[in-house]
């Protein structure tokens, strides 16, 4: 079983949108390979609290991708779709955070007690989360503006609605079970996230295959008239890929306050739009709608999260990060860009056609 | 009855341009009025109104470039991060290099050269979605200013300090204080320089051959071309154009905070934008006036003072009610399209 996806992997992997994720890590393993391998290194270690724990870089990035990983579901969906990015994301997530946080403290900042559930208060914020994603799309697919422009609203607003929950305040939780989430349950020494994200891919992957969504969403985003006469309602159909980006956010939401058992309304998820729609480039998906592929997805953003990884390996300052990650940006939407790839083959043409003359000479 | 007609006439057979100019001044008019009548005190002063001027001359010059970007169909949300470079390599240049002003207007322009050639190339020419290459823009810009200079700090340069306090008093036009003593109301000179690049740029839309063609490339790619328009080069001029805008603005902007630091100018390139909107220029391009984005930037700035001196002076009403104008006056828009349409 394992030979056949093996070759089944290998045989496809040219062909495959796979392949661009796939040769980024590769580059970056083979850069830190050179560099220092005890990139790689993998320790079993006990944190604070005497649970075992694995320590890593390579652990890190399982770990802190995870949110990314997340997040790309939703957004390779929306960018079928809809041809857009949603920018709004790390907004709305500092939004869901904070109503997890207010659900859970209640009133008074500094509760000793959960005021509430915590799987009451993440379906609250799943609630909260999919209104938003709904407004972005309403604004997306019945006003037709642009989706990156619509979420520039929610964008500029986010942070500003999420102080506005919490009255300004910092709440702390005060329970080892909120710390899960985003830490560790004692005796696995996997960080948590990786199996939320795990499970996220699943439910994502399910949904894909037994239902339409997937054949829908890019219907919608190929030709959005036609699908239209084909008896498909792009205006739902957008409209849902934004909900379902705001049920990803929620998630983050989660994961992202269970970290620090707080939250930081300005600093929470900052830029992570940018990584999130990064990763869907990097995935090869084509940026203006259409067909998608939420492996390479998935994978890309797993990919960005070893770049980050990297670089604050080579301390470099986490303000200073943005303009290293805007280089591999370009670099990736330039190289992906048609016309480029057109005078590529071209090229490639001319070359083949040069030998050819030579070997007929 | 009859008057009513016609006005709806008038108002249906008006072009989008004007309508929404039209809709963007009498919004400004009657929120200022409002602001006068219920606020009081404050807003009858012309130093108010000359401040609301000194504070966002920066913001003017770069909701012109942006409008002229968005009238060709693009857009370009760099403008903020190369406003807070140019502050901090002006302020490391004077401060730390000891370089002079005029060398450092010069970097200004540089910074801004440097980009608007950049990103108008991949725009233009190798036909990259503008959102993406100018988010990478930004992102580049706030990443490149913190890798100038991490720290946060003011200039204490002489002549520069001289030249940021420097005050153009309007004559005939101040309040009575409180000693009965008559004060001229003054602006900065960033306000000068922004409203001669509105003159120009007004002027520069409205009676040349390039100005014209920028409306026609944004309203339809195809026939624009097929009017013998080359569409390229038009877009490659407009991202330079507003780079090297935002260089300005980012220089004004400089001179009006005489400082350096990695947050500055944070969410500019959003007001830009929602100013450019308020203003009545389209996202979808082709209608735009830079008049109108003049009166885009004083009514965003306008709510703003008059939210501020409501009481609700917690930091995240501003953000919240910019959102929540930008939204409507898109709504308003999608309105105005989809009755050309019909």
């Amino acid at each position: 079983m394992e030979r056949i996806k093996q070759r089944f992997v290998i045989s496809n992997i040219f062909r495959n949108q796979l392949f661009i994720p796939i040769a980024a890590l590769l580059i970056i393993f083979i850069f830190n390979l050179i560099a220092d391998p005890g990139f790689f290194k993998v320790t079993l270690g006990y944190n604070n609290a005497g649970n075992p724990l694995l320590n890593g870089y390579l652990i890190t990035i399982l770990d802190y991708g995870s949110e990314l990983a997340i997040l790309a579901i939703g957004m390779t969906l929306v960018t079928a779709a809809s041809g857009g990015q949603d920018i709004s994301v790390g907004a709305a997530i500092a939004i869901a955070g904070s109503v997890i946080l207010r659900v859970l403290c209640g009133s008074d900042s500094r509760s000793e007690e959960l005021h509430a559930p915590i799987i009451v208060a993440f379906l609250i914020a799943c609630v909260v989360a999919a209104l938003f994603g709904a407004f972005n799309g309403v604004l997306v697919a019945v006003f037709k503006i642009q989706p990156m422009v619509a979420t520039l609203i929610l964008y500029t607003a986010g942070r500003s609605i999420a102080a506005w929950i919490n009255n300004n305040e910092l709440p702390i939780v005060n329970d080892v079970r909120f710390t899960y989430f985003g830490g560790l349950i004692p005796g696995i020494p996997i960080p948590v996230p990786f199996f939320i994200a795990a499970i996220c891919v699943a439910i994502i992957f399910l949904v894909l295959k037994f239902t339409t969504l997937g054949l829908y969403t890019q219907a919608v985003g190929i030709n959005e008239r036609a699908a239209k006469l084909n008896g498909l309602n792009p205006v739902a159909i957008k409209i849902l890929t934004f909900v379902i980006l705001g049920l990803c956010v929620a998630v983050c939401g989660l994961i992202k306050t269970s970290r620090l058992s707080t939250i930081n309304y300005s600093v929470i998820a900052k830029d992570i739009e940018m990584d999130a729609i990064l990763a869907v480039a990097l995935g090869g998906n084509a940026l203006g709608g259409g067909k998608f592929n939420m492996w390479a997805s998935i994978l890309g953003a797993y990919v960005i999260q070893a770049l980050t990884t990297t670089l604050y390996k080579f301390n470099v300052k986490s303000n200073a990060l943005p303009a290293y990650k805007a280089v591999v940006v370009i670099i990736l939407v330039v190289a992906s860009a048609p016309i480029v790839r057109e005078k590529a083959q071209e090229i490639v043409k001319k070359l083949r056609a040069g030998r050819v003359e030579k070997e007929v000479a | 009855m009859e008057q009513k007609k016609s006005l709806k006439t008038i108002l249906k057979n008006m072009s989008d341009t004007n309508l929404l100019l039209v809709i963007t001044i009498v919004v400004f008019l009657l929120m200022y009025a409002f602001a006068m009548i219920f606020l009081g005190k404050g807003f009858l002063k012309p130093q108010t109104f000359c401040n609301i001027l000194n504070e966002n001359a920066a913001l003017i010059i770069l909701s012109c470039g942006m409008s002229l970007v968005m009238i060709t169909g693009g857009i370009d949300i760099s403008v903020g991060g190369v406003t807070a470079l140019v502050c901090m390599s002006c302020a490391v240049f004077i401060d730390y290099k000891g370089g002079s002003i005029i060398g450092s207007i010069g970097i200004a322009l540089l910074i801004g050269l440097l980009y608007g050639l950049f990103q108008g190339y991949l725009v233009a020419y190798l036909d990259i979605q503008p959102f993406i290459v100018s988010l990478a823009g930004m992102f580049f810009a706030r990443g490149m200013t913190t890798i100038v200079n991490t720290e946060p700090f003011n200039v204490a340069n002489e002549a520069f300090v001289a030249l940021k306090d420097t005050r153009v008093s309007l004559p005939g036009i101040g309040s009575v204080n409180k000693n009965g003593d008559f004060i001229n109301a003054y602006v900065e000179i960033g306000v000068v320089v922004a409203l001669i690049i509105v003159i120009l740029m007004f002027a520069f839309l409205r009676w040349t051959q390039i100005g014209r063609n920028f409306y026609a490339v944004g309203g339809n790619k195809q026939s624009a071309l097929m009017l013998g328009i080359n569409v390229k080069k038009t877009k490659f001029i407009a991202h330079l154009i507003c780079s090297i805008l935002a260089g300005i603005g980012g220089y004004v902007y400089f001179l009006h905070v005489g400082s350096g630091s990695a947050s500055h100018a944070s969410g500019a390139e959003m007001n830009a934008i929602a100013s450019s909107i308020i203003g009545g220029t389209m996202l979808t391009g082709g209608v735009g006036n830079i008049i109108g984005t003049l009166f885009g930037v004083l009514s965003l700035s306008t709510i703003k003072n008059i939210v501020a001196s409501a009481g609700f002076d917690q930091a995240w009403w501003t953000g919240i009610t910019v959102a929540v104008m930008l939204c409507i006056f898109l709504v308003i828009q999608s309105v105005v399209l989809a009755r050309k349409s019909k």
